[in-house]
C-alpha cells in the first residue's frame, strides 16, 4: 500500500574513487533523504560503494526498445569507426 | 559509595554500556517482517546489528574484566532480569513506526555523546570500542532525524502521533544522565563518561530536531528511573527477555 503512494528512485553507487557511479538498482521513497538513505541500506551494506547518486526514476527519458534497430544496428556494418586500422607508435605506450 | 572493588565496576560498566545496545537492538529486531516497506526493514535492521555488534564487543570485555571466564552468552542469556542495566528508555515497547523512531532518536542523540567521550577514556579497549561504535550511531542519530522531521512535518496525521510518541517516551530520558555507582568509582582514573555533563548537549541536538519537526518539547522534565541503577523494570521487560533467552534456558549450551 505505502509502495504504491512512494515514488521510484534509480540509484547509482560509485565502488572506488576514481571509477564511474555505476547504476544497480532502484528504491521506493518518498523523498530524496529517504531515498539515499534506503539505497545506502539497500545496496552498500556489504562495503560495495563509497558514494551514491539517487534519481527519480520519472527523470530519466530512455530510448524505447522498438527503436533497437534505427538507432544501433546502422553503425554494425561501419567497422572502420574502430580505431583498429592504425598502427600505435611505440612511444605511445599500451593504450 | 565507591566500594566497589575497580575490576568489578569495570565489568559491571562494560556489561551496562553493553545492555542498553542489547536491549533497544532486540527491540527493533522484534520489527523484522513487519515494516511497511522493505526498505525500511533494512534500514532498521541494519541499526539493529550495529546496536547488538556493540553489546557483543562490550559483553566479551565484561567477561574478561570479570575474570571468570563468562562469555558474551552468559551475559545476555543466562543473566535474570535484576541483572540488566539498561536504561529505561531502551526497553519501551515498539508501539507504531512513530513510537519507535523516537525512541531510536533520543537514544541515538545521547549514543553520539556518549560514544564521543568513551572514545576519550584511559580504558583503551572502551575507547576502541566507543570510536568504532561512534561512527554507527552517527548514522542512526542521522536517520532517525530524518525520519523525525518527515513525521512532525508530514501529515497532520503523522504529526499527532508522533507528537504522542514523544511526550509518552519524555520521562524515560532523564535517567540516561543519571550516574551509577560503577560509573562513580571509574571517573576517578577517567575510565568512564560523566554522562551528567552530556545533558546540555543533548538538550540543544534535541530541541534543534523538533524545532525542524514542528513539534513541540515538553515542557515538565520529572524522570523515571530505577533500572539503571537497582535494575528494576518497567513491565514489558519480562517478556523481552522471556523472548530472547527462549532457546538457551530450553536447551542450555545449545549452538548452530
Amino acid at each position: 500500500m505505502t509502495e504504491e503512494k512512494w515514488p521510484l528512485w534509480e540509484v547509482f553507487v560509485r565502488s572506488k574513487a576514481g571509477l564511474d557511479h555505476k547504476h544497480c538498482g532502484s528504491v521506493h521513497a518518498s523523498d530524496a533523504e529517504m531515498a539515499l538513505e534506503f539505497a545506502r541500506d539497500v545496496y552498500t551494506r556489504r562495503s560495495e560503494g563509497i558514494s551514491i547518486w539517487v534519481v527519480p526514476s520519472n527523470m530519466i527519458t530512455a530510448s524505447k526498445p522498438e527503436d533497437k534497430e534505427s538507432l544501433f544496428e546502422p553503425a554494425d556494418d561501419k567497422i572502420y569507426r574502430h580505431p583498429t586500422f592504425y598502427d600505435i607508435p611505440k612511444a605511445a605506450g599500451k593504450m | 559509595m565507591n566500594n566497589l572493588l575497580k575490576k568489578d565496576a569495570l565489568a559491571q560498566y562494560a556489561a551496562q554500556i553493553g545492555d542498553n545496545g542489547l536491549i533497544i537492538g532486540h527491540r527493533m529486531s522484534e520489527w523484522c517482517f513487519r515494516c511497511p516497506a522493505i526498505e525500511m526493514e533494512m534500514a532498521l535492521m541494519n541499526c539493529a546489528l550495529d546496536l547488538i555488534g556493540q553489546a557483543r564487543a562490550l559483553y566479551s570485555y565484561a567477561g574478561t574484566a570479570d575474570g571468570q571466564g563468562k562469555t558474551e552468552d552468559d551475559y545476555a542469556y543466562l543473566r535474570d532480569e535484576p541483572d540488566f542495566r539498561n536504561a529505561l528508555l531502551t526497553e519501551a515497547p515498539n508501539g507504531d513506526w512513530g513510537d519507535t523512531i523516537v525512541r531510536l532518536f533520543f537514544m541515538s542523540a545521547y549514543n553520539k555523546l556518549f560514544f564521543t567521550a568513551l572514545a576519550e577514556s584511559t580504558d583503551s579497549q572502551l575507547a576502541a570500542i566507543g570510536a568504532k561504535s561512534l561512527k554507527e550511531v552517527t548514522y542512526h542519530l542521522r536517520f532517525s532525524s530524518e525520519w523525525m522531521i518527515r513525521l512532525g512535518d508530514g501529515t497532520e496525521e503523522s504529526h499527532r502521533r508522533v507528537q504522542k510518541s514523544v511526550d509518552q517516551l519524555w520521562p524515560y530520558t532523564g535517567e540516561l544522565f543519571t550516574m551509577t555507582e560503577a560509573e562513580e568509582t571509574l571517573l576517578k582514573d577517567g575510565v568512564s563518561v560523566d554522562v551528567r555533563l552530556l545533558k546540555p548537549e543533548w538538550d540543544q541536538i534535541v530541541n534543534d530536531i523538533l524545532a525542524q519537526a514542528t513539534l513541540s518539547r515538553p515542557q515538565n522534565d520529572w524522570a523515571q528511573s530505577g533500572s539503571k541503577a537497582k535494575g528494576i523494570h518497567s513491565e514489558e521487560f519480562g517478556y523481552i527477555i522471556t523472548d530472547m533467552q527462549f532457546l538457551q534456558r530450553r536447551y542450555p549450551g545449545c549452538e548452530w
